[in-house]
């Protein structure tokens, strides 16, 4: 029996309970550039793997992160045309509910609907899933911080620290065993500072380090989106290298069993 | 019966507006503001039949900050004029909406300009001018004393001068105004005695 029958319309069950082209969906999305979400106190920070673009390509032209409205932004991992329907859509709808309701929409609400335009996508006939992951950062009017994904089913999660794409596995450990201890130690004054080096840091895991292949984006509220400039970026991955460093150093001087690190 | 003026001067656009929202002999609203910021660097004055006036401009500013985040960029004042004259020029045929604009806007490359806009789907690119009855009692006076290239101190005086000029003969009081002026800077309200 082939299996290839249940692979032809996506609104078409495999026996199993499978529907074959939304798990499709999520396979170009693990192959899809890494996206990081940190959800500070008073802060958010996106931080994306950049691929690296060609010597004569504008690379202003590539965008991994887009300002949905003043106070939400959207990061994806998988296929780019696919993320610019969506991030049209989500738009026109910001302005939408602005004109019907005369405020601003929350991140809650942004989220839902994208995540139900993916959803409608793995149910119609004619189409295919969108081929992303989502993370979606964003102010609620009251000014908490909020962090979500979706992903091409249409299912969406709200998160404190979250990673998509390409190893987002490797990062969600490393801020699962880190984010507590990090962002709880972290004075309120150096809110920003902390979160946005430990979205770096979480993306260095799996991306080699400079500052010509990660974007950084951070989020305070009513001043909508800042990108680090690419120099900011270099002096956090030079001081993270240090630390890294020296933790390494005190490790080997203070015990005698040295344990190999898998990542120096 | 509302009184919508606006000018160009050296380097800024001023509008003013009255504040009043009236229907047949009652006086609803003393406090409206009728001059809408339509991004950083644009005015819209408005005046007709405040439920289409208001509608539609929010319309209008609506699909340009949706224009501004699907490109980054922001339109021209130009282009601005053109989408709303169209956009009346094509509701005119459809659900007529009773709106007469004011457009005022600062950009890098025209510098300040006004635009007149009315519900027919007229666009004219003006140096002063007047929306409504008020048109009758300072377009007068505008054309004796402006002059091109004016400083924001000179304009306002002159559109003090026009909002006297309404309340010596304009058979309607009304008793508030409101002032903005956009220039490289944004907009900002003017405050007047």
């Amino acid at each position: 029996m082939s299996q290839s029958r249940y692979d032809r319309a996506i609104t078409v069950f495999s026996p199993d309970g499978h529907l074959f082209q939304v798990e499709y969906a999520l396979e170009a999305v693990r192959k899809g550039t890494t996206a990081v979400g940190i959800r500070g106190k008073n802060v958010i920070v996106l931080a994306v793997e950049k691929k690296s673009v060609a010597k004569l390509q504008e690379a202003r032209t590539v965008r991994k992160m887009c300002l949905l409205d003043k106070h939400v932004c959207l990061a994806f991992a998988g296929l780019t045309a696919d993320a610019r329907v969506l991030v049209n859509r989500a738009r026109v709808e910001c302005q939408s509910y602005r004109l019907t309701v005369e405020d601003a929409p929350s991140v809650d609400y942004i989220t839902r609907y994208i995540a139900n335009l993916q959803q409608r996508y793995t149910q119609s006939g004619g189409v295919r899933p969108f081929g992303i992951s989502t993370l979606i950062i964003g102010f609620d009017t009251d000014g908490t911080p909020r962090l979500f994904q979706t992903d091409p089913s249409g299912t969406f999660s709200e998160w404190k620290a979250n990673a998509i794409g390409r190893n987002s596995k490797t990062i969600v450990e490393f801020l699962e065993k880190n984010y507590f201890k990090i962002m709880d130690e972290s004075p309120e004054e150096e809110d920003e500072k902390t979160s946005v080096k430990l979205a770096i840091r979480a993306l260095l895991e799996v991306v080699e380090g400079s500052h010509n292949n990660i974007e950084v984006a951070v989020m305070v509220p009513e001043k909508g989106l800042k990108m680090l400039e690419s120099t900011t970026i270099q002096q956090y991955i030079d001081q993270i290298e240090e630390e890294k460093a020296a933790a390494e150093e005190a490790r080997r001087t203070s015990g005698p069993t040295v344990t190999t690190s898998s990542r120096g | 019966m509302d009184s919508v003026i606006a000018l160009v001067g050296k380097d800024f656009v001023l509008s003013a507006a009255d504040t009043s929202n009236a229907r047949s002999v009652i006086v609803m609203k003393d406090d409206v503001d009728k001059i809408m910021e339509l991004d950083s660097h644009k005015t819209l004055a408005m005046g007709g039949e405040p439920g289409d006036f208001v509608q539609f401009t929010e319309y209008i500013q609506k699909n340009l900050h949706l224009y501004e985040f699907q490109t980054g960029l922001q339109l021209s004042t130009h282009a601005v004029a053109n989408f709303i004259r169209g956009e009346l020029a094509r509701l005119i045929r459809e659900a007529p909406v009773l709106a007469n604009l004011l457009l005022g806007g600062f950009d890098e490359v025209s510098g300040p300009c006004l635009y007149y806009i009315d519900y027919l789907g007229t666009l004219e690119k003006l140096d002063y001018t007047a929306q409504g009855y008020a048109s009758f009692f300072i377009l007068g006076t505008l054309d004796r004393y402006y002059q091109k290239d004016i400083t924001l101190e000179q304009g306002i005086e002159l559109m003090k001068r026009c909002i006297q000029q309404l309340g010596k003969r304009f058979v309607i009081n009304q008793r508030n105004f409101i002032m903005k002026v956009v220039d490289k800077d944004g907009v900002r309200q003017i405050n007047f005695e």
